[in-house]
């Protein structure tokens, strides 16, 4: 057994250490580094100084920390509710239209994608712009006031989230619905379910895997927006990202920056290992039902 | 039953959602005035004095160069993962490694974005072109394994051994049957590496250094500190080259396909 074993080791090693040796110096060291260097004085010239210390989890206990890790949350679990409950509709419509209409459909929801970002961002601080056309336009219907802006506030950030991230959130959603057998929502309605219960009791759970890979997609990369609230947002609108960034370019204080990763870092895992939880469970399900 | 509207609604109301803010945006880049409350006039002002802004030209040297040599380090360490991944999958080892090349597709970019610069200044290594090289390499190895070993689902291994069979060599089972049959994948990954090379922002700018100066580096600052028409003009001529990539190179795989289907 293990002398078959043995030159199939050999070239699975071969095949495996570039990728693996490549994430291990670039990734996994510096992303541990993190962590270390966060008990690390800073030196007087941006840099990391000699020995150790706890002077940065102490000024991580700063009094407006809680406000801003509050809003990254909140603004991230909104952000992800929204984009759910959009690209759900959206992608049973998806997968119901003929071959045809679907294949532009589908590129017109990848065109963003693959679009720069900045752009995309900008584009938004255009049409918000206190001078822009939105502006304009929703002052002459009446519907906001002339002095009302639109721009660099937490609802300016929410929206542009929404816009960058609901691909994301349609894609993987998308994808589940197109396996989903609809002749199950016949099945429901033929039983007396209407459309609501049927699209929530069959259709719901039949895209689950779907929903799940949405919200890690959303809401994990919103935890830690940075350019959104930098550009479109104002400053009772700032996120955990933004902060990293302050200590890193303006302040020039690594270790302080690296506290703030190192939380940050441990936020995302715990969605990440509820969600890998919760997969494990569905994908031994049908075993125990088999039982 | 007759069938419920809202979900073609939503659809179509999210399609505009994505839409006006670009269409507003290419419009602008043609209004002669700085903002568009008003329509002053049609120009091509702003295009004009985008070609003489020479810092522009460098950085979208500096991104097509970053973006080159990152795509081809990622094709090659993605491919081999991919392979690594598919052949012995379910051993031990490819667990991990598994874990390890799915993590950066989902953390956010600005942790990896500041724990590369941890890791290049502890190491004292000089910010620049190469450090954001190897910044993308890093990230885009993981899109490239993915797109890879997509792909790989039903690869048949069988010609791997009749290749053998019949005498070739590793090296000839690599050149003549491994690459040409993975090379759609290899090419679709790259094609994504290549494009996320030039969109990134957030990694490169943590580990940018002096000269290093990227494309969305350089739009960035313009969006921060003043230059709106200028980047309304050089958004829409981005805008154009990726739209116009995308659709012919989604025209020309709907064509492959289509006897299949």
């Amino acid at each position: 057994m293990s002398g078959r074993a043995k030159p199939r080791a050999w070239t699975e090693w071969l095949v495996t250490m570039p990728s693996f040796v490549w994430l291990g110096l670039l990734f996994i060291i510096p992303t541990v580094l993190v962590f270390a260097i966060t008990f690390r004085p800073s030196d007087p010239y941006g840099g990391i100084g000699a020995g150790w210390t706890l002077e940065t989890l102490k000024t991580l206990g700063n009094p407006n920390y809680p406000a801003i890790v509050w809003r990254t949350i909140w603004m991230s679990a909104l952000t992800t509710g929204l984009c759910i409950l959009l690209a759900t509709p959206m992608s049973y419509y998806l997968s119901r239209v003929s071959p045809r209409l679907r294949q532009w459909l589908l590129l017109l929801v990848i065109l963003p994608f693959w679009t720069s970002f900045l752009v995309r961002v900008f584009a938004w601080k255009v049409l918000l712009h206190p001078d822009g056309f939105l502006k304009h336009a929703l002052v002459w219907l009446h519907l906001i006031s002339p002095d009302t802006s639109l721009l660099y506030n937490a609802g300016a950030v929410l929206l542009v989230m929404i816009y960058t991230e609901l691909p994301f959130a349609i894609l993987p959603i998308y994808a589940a619905a197109e396996k989903f057998d609809y002749r199950l929502i016949e099945a429901a309605k033929d039983l007396g379910a209407g459309s609501f219960r049927a699209f929530v009791s069959v259709f719901l759970p039949g895209i689950r895997v779907g929903l799940l890979t949405a919200f890690l997609m959303v809401f994990i990369p919103s935890l830690g927006s940075y350019v959104i609230p930098d550009i479109v947002g104002g400053p009772t609108s700032e996120m955990i990202g933004n902060k990293i960034a302050q200590r890193t370019f303006v302040d020039r204080n690594l270790p302080h920056a690296a506290g703030l990763s190192a939380f940050l870092s441990v936020a995302v895992l715990v969605p990440m290992v509820a969600v890998s939880a919760l997969r494990r469970k569905n994908t031994r399900a049908p075993n125990e039902e088999g039982v | 039953m007759r069938p419920s509207r809202v979900p073609a609604i939503v659809t179509w109301a999210v399609l505009v959602f994505f839409y006006l803010p670009i269409v507003v945006l290419v419009a602008q880049s043609f209004n002669s005035s700085r903002f568009g409350g008003h329509w002053e006039s049609t120009s091509l002002k702003w295009y004009i004095a985008l070609m003489q802004r020479d810092d522009i030209w460098s950085a979208l040297v500096n991104t097509l160069v970053i973006a080159a040599s990152a795509t081809l380090g990622a094709m090659i360490l993605g491919t081999s993962a991919a392979f690594a991944l598919h052949r012995y999958a379910g051993s031990r080892l490819q667990k991990v490694h598994y874990s390890v090349i799915y993590m950066p597709l989902v953390l956010p970019e600005i942790l990896m974005g500041l724990s590369m610069l941890l890791f290049f200044v502890a190491l004292k290594i000089q910010l620049g072109m190469f450090t954001i090289g190897l910044a993308h390499v890093t990230f885009c190895l993981s899109y490239v394994a993915m797109t890879v070993l997509a792909r790989l689902q039903d690869f048949d291994y069988t010609i791997i051994e009749a290749a053998q069979d019949l005498g070739a060599g590793w090296w000839t089972t690599l050149w003549r049957v491994l690459i040409p049959m993975l090379a759609p994948g290899i090419l679709a990954g790259g094609l994504l590496a290549f494009t996320l090379s030039i969109d990134d922002f957030v990694i490169s700018f943590f580990v940018a250094g002096p000269g290093s100066t990227t494309l969305p580096i350089r739009i960035y600052s313009m969006i921060k500190y003043g230059a709106p028409p200028l980047i309304n003009a050089l958004s829409t001529i981005l805008l154009v080259v990726t739209f116009a990539c995308v659709t012919i190179s989604q025209l020309l795989s709907r064509n492959k396909h289509a006897p299949g289907t």
